[in-house]
Parts: C-alpha cells; structure tokens; sequence
C-alpha cells in the first residue's frame, strides 16, 4: 500500500525554535499520495510543531515545506463554534454553491446527519470529534493533518473512531498525518510509522498488517515492542 | 495529568472511619414532570410567582403597612399608594406625560446616538490594529474622567439646551460599548480564529461567523452598562436648566416640598432601569442559546 509514485508532503531538512530550544532540527519527510502517516512520539518532542508547519500555521526556521493547497487540519480539541449549529460548522470553509449538500452527506458517513441542527454543546466529545472530522474532509482535501484527534476521547469510543477512520481513508483519497503518543493507535492505522526522536525522524516502519494482523498476533507485538522501545520503554506486557 | 501510575494512597473516608454509623447515601430520582415541560414551568411559577421581583414586593408590602400604621411619617416616606396616587394626579394633569416623553426622547436620541458611535468604533478598534491606535487612547484617557465632572464643560461647550442633554446620554452609553465590544473582540478564543485560518475561512466570514459571534457575550456586557449609564446621563443632565422631564419633575417637587412627587420621579427612574435590565435578559436568552451556561433549580 506505501508504494508511492507521487508525493504529497515533502519536508526538507526542516528546522524551528523557539528562544534556545530547538524543536525541530535538521527533520526531513515525504508522504505519499493518499498514504496514512503516523508520527509518533512523547508529549513535548515536536509533533505538533512539525504539524503546525504543514498546516501552514507556523514557518519555519530552516528547510522547505511543501504540503497540497488543499488541506484540512483536525485539531486535538474539536474546535467547533459553540455559536453555530454543526451543520454550519462543517461548512465553515466552504464557498462553493452545494455546500450544505455535501456537509450533509459527510455528516452521514461519521454518523451524525441526524444531528445536523444541534448545538456543539449538547455533542458528547466523541460526536464533537466525528464533527471536526467531516469538517475536514468535507472540502475533498489531498491532505489531512491529525494532531492527537482521539487523544482525550474514552479507550471505547477511540476504538470506534478508528474504524471511522479507516473507513474514511477508503472513501476520500487524501494523504493523512496522524500525529499521536499512543502505540496501539499508530499500529490500528498506520501505512508508515514514524517515530520522532531529538526533533527529526528517528526510525520508520512500514506497516504491512491486514485489519485482523492488527488487532491480535506476534507480528504485531513484535513492531509493539519495537516501537516501545523507540521511545525508550521496555516493553510491558 | 494523572498518570493512574501513581500509587495510590488509600484513605478512609470519613463515612468509612465510623462502622458504627450509618453510611450516607443520596439517591436520585427523575424530577415530576420533567417531560411534560409546561406543568413543571406553572408549579414553578407557582412557587416562586413573582420570581426575582419577590424582594422588591415584600419590601413594598411591609412598606404600605408600616406606613398605613402610621410607623413611617408621611415626610419621609409616603406609602407607596399616595406615590402612585400622585402619579394619577399628575398624569391627569398632562404633566407626567408631558415630562415622560421629554425625558424618554432625550434618552432615546442619547443612546442612539452614544450607542452608534460606540459600537461602529468598537468593532473597529477590535478588528484593526490602526483603529485600536486611533481610538484606543483618547477612550481610555476620557474614560478616566467621571461622567459628571464633564458636564460644566459640555455646558460651556454646548451651552444649557438638550444638545448638552443629549451628548452626555451619549456620552455615558457610547464609552462602555466601546470598551466592552473591542475587548470582546480581542478575546474571542484565538484557537478558534486559527481553525478558521487553517479551514480556508475569508476575511469577511471571520469576521461574520467567528470575531463578532464570539464577541456577542461582551456585547451584551456593554449594552447593559451602556442602558445604566444613559439612564444616569438622564439623571445628571436634568439636573440642568430643564423646563420638562424626570429630572425637571423631582426638582419642581423638592421646590414645593412635594415628597410624594419626588418618589415618584425616583420610582419612574427604577422602572426604567428595570426594563432596560429585562430588555437584555431577554437579548440575552434569544442571541445566547448556544451557549453552555449555568441554570438554577
Ligand atoms: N509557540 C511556542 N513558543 C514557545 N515554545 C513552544 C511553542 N510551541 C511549542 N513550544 C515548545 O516546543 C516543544 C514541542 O511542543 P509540541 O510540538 O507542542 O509537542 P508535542 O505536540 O509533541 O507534545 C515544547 O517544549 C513546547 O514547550
Ligand atoms: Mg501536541
């Protein structure tokens, strides 16, 4: 699945700081077309700093970034404005004629049509995730950037977020960047792991599981182990 | 965060230090009529049937009956029965209508205007950097200078007429607005602007669906000390050469030693403070229906 002829992210010897502390030095990155990225790491090693980059929210020091124009983010807090119904929040960004349409229709594929007139404060955090996540892909990006999406959801609806996320992959061609802290999501999703070490890239792994591989087998714990200790963990069984 | 590592150290609780006792518990159970919204609304109305105006009714009840007991002598305190009588009488005389309409244009143009300029340069000053350079200022320098130590200027400037009158209304409603919406600007939640940016959102939907929206709460903030400040403009510019008015009411009543009147003009000016105190709750309750706020039982 990584086998990649075109690129869609290419980072080159990317560098940022901030005051003394480099974050991010000298890290280089491609990302194939509709390939699913993950970056792992610690709290505080970078990811979202290298995140914000692609996004073009941040410039950097060093090094060239160059990412799709047509691109989403999808923040670790859903980001939704508490002052518009969802239905508006998903077409936030778009001008073209059909934009409810089609916020309708992906506000049915992450489960939600029937919630489209709610306000963002009677969502559980799980649906005002789901939001976000139509949000994003609402405007057919070649791109999506995740940064710890799932990360302050409970561990049974994180599981359920995942298989929406790996059907989504399937329906919408975009390239993908998770960034997370957590192993076992990185293995539920990821084409290609990538693990931050020092501000760059410290080790990849090609992920060649199929959906069952992921779940339970030694393959899998094997790459467990070794992304554990990556991170500078034993692995803990 | 908690890292649910930690080793816990297992305290007892206090209910679980005396076996002897008996351990609290609190059960729950679905409220009557939840579902059935309407009745729940009619047993609340009926426990509290005057609502936040409860006070304000004992303090009138054990007012009149102190005074019709003849506890409160009738210079100081008239009940509040001869207030409202002495409103029937002017009111017949066509002279409270006469005074409440005057004073009621003054407010009306006052805030109109007050209300125009504070809001125009609020926004403005909140949404550019040049127009926070431009009013920012002079609003924080004049806003130091209590409201009424600028009226014997205006009086020099404008002379004794309604223009003096009317600007310091304006005066009064234009300043809070302007601070309140261009701080309320300036807060909206940065995270939010940067999800905009980063959702491809254009200038004037920024501003339409995010900057002013997140900025609706202030915004009512101001208008609240805008209506209370245009009312104590009223105050202080009828204090002035007024041939007609609230103002021009109670000092004719104090010349003539008329106590009932000058309650009267006291109780005119409660009131009117009072609507425009509802006028925002209701503003509130229709523009602010997304917002997850506090309800008390
Ligand atoms: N705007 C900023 N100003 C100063 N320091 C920052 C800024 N953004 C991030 N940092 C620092 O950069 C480091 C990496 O942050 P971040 O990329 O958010 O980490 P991660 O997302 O991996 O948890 C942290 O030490 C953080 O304090
Ligand atoms: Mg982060």
């Amino acid at each position: 699945m990584s086998t990649t002829t075109t690129t869609s992210v290419d980072v080159r010897n990317v560098g940022r700081r901030f005051g003394d502390r480099v974050v991010l030095d000298d890290l280089s990155l491609t990302i194939g077309e509709s390939e699913f990225v993950v970056l792992l790491g610690p709290s505080g090693c970078g990811k979202s700093t290298l995140l914000r980059l692609l996004g073009g929210l941040d410039l950097p020091d060093a090094g060239t970034v160059s990412v799709p124009k047509a691109r989403a983010i999808v923040f670790q807090n859903d980001r939704l404005l508490p002052w518009q119904r969802v239905l508006r929040n998903v077409t936030i960004g778009l001008y073209e004629d059909g934009a409810d349409e089609r916020a309708l229709a992906v506000l049915d594929e992450v489960g939600l049509k029937d919630r489209a007139r709610a306000w963002p404060k009677t969502l559980s955090g799980g649906e005002a995730q789901r939001v976000s996540l139509a949000r994003a892909l609402v405007a057919d990006p070649d791109l999506v950037l995740l940064d710890e999406p799932f990360a302050a959801l409970d561990a049974i609806t994180r599981l359920r977020m995942h298989d929406l996320v790996r059907d989504l992959r399937h329906r919408h061609n975009a390239a993908m960047l998770l960034v997370t802290h957590d192993v076992d999501e990185a293995i539920a999703l990821a084409d290609r792991i990538l693990v931050m070490s020092d501000g760059r890239i410290g080790s990849t792994y090609d992920v060649r599981l199929d959906d069952d591989e992921r779940d339970v087998g030694t393959a899998r714990e094997d790459l467990r182990a070794s992304l554990l200790g990556d991170l500078g963990l034993a692995a803990v069984h | 965060m908690s890292t649910g590592f930690a080793p816990a150290r297992v305290r007892p609780s206090r209910g679980a230090a005396a076996p002897s006792r008996e351990r609290a518990t609190e059960t729950f159970t679905a409220p009557a009529g939840r579902e059935g919204s309407r009745l729940t609304r009619l047993r609340r109305r009926v426990s509290w049937p005057l609502g936040i105006y409860t006070t304000p009714v004992a303090i009138l009840v054990l007012w009149q009956v102190t005074s019709e007991l003849g506890w409160l002598p009738e210079k100081i305190a008239p009940a509040p029965t001869a207030i409202v009588q002495a409103g029937v009488d002017l009111w017949k005389l066509g002279e409270l209508s006469v005074d409440l309409t005057t004073s009621l244009r003054r407010v009306g143009i006052g805030l109109a205007i007050g209300l125009t300029i504070g809001i125009t340069t609020g926004i403005i000053a909140g949404l550019l950097r040049s127009g926070e350079y431009l009013f920012n200022g002079v609003v924080q320098i004049v806003h130091t200078i209590p409201l009424l130590a600028i009226l014997p200027l205006m009086i020099v400037w404008f002379g004794i007429d309604e223009l003096t009158k009317v600007l310091l209304i304006s005066f009064g409603a234009g300043l809070p607005m302007y601070l309140n919406l261009f701080a309320a600007i300036r807060g909206v939640d940065q995270r939010l602007i940067e999800m905009a940016r980063a959702a491809g959102v254009r200038r004037w939907r920024l501003i339409t669906r995010v900057l002013l929206p997140g900025a609706l709460p202030g915004f009512l903030v101001g208008l609240r000390f805008s209506l209370a400040y245009s009312v104590l403009g009223l105050v202080a510019a009828e204090t002035i050469n007024a041939n007609a008015g609230i103002g021009y009411l109670i000092n004719r009543a104090q010349t003539y030693l008329r106590i009932d009147q000058v309650y009267l003009g006291l109780v005119i000016y409660a009131i009117l403070g009072l609507l425009a105190d509802q006028f925002v709750r209701i503003l509130e309750r229709v523009l602010l229906q997304w917002r997850p706020s506090y309800e008390a039982s």
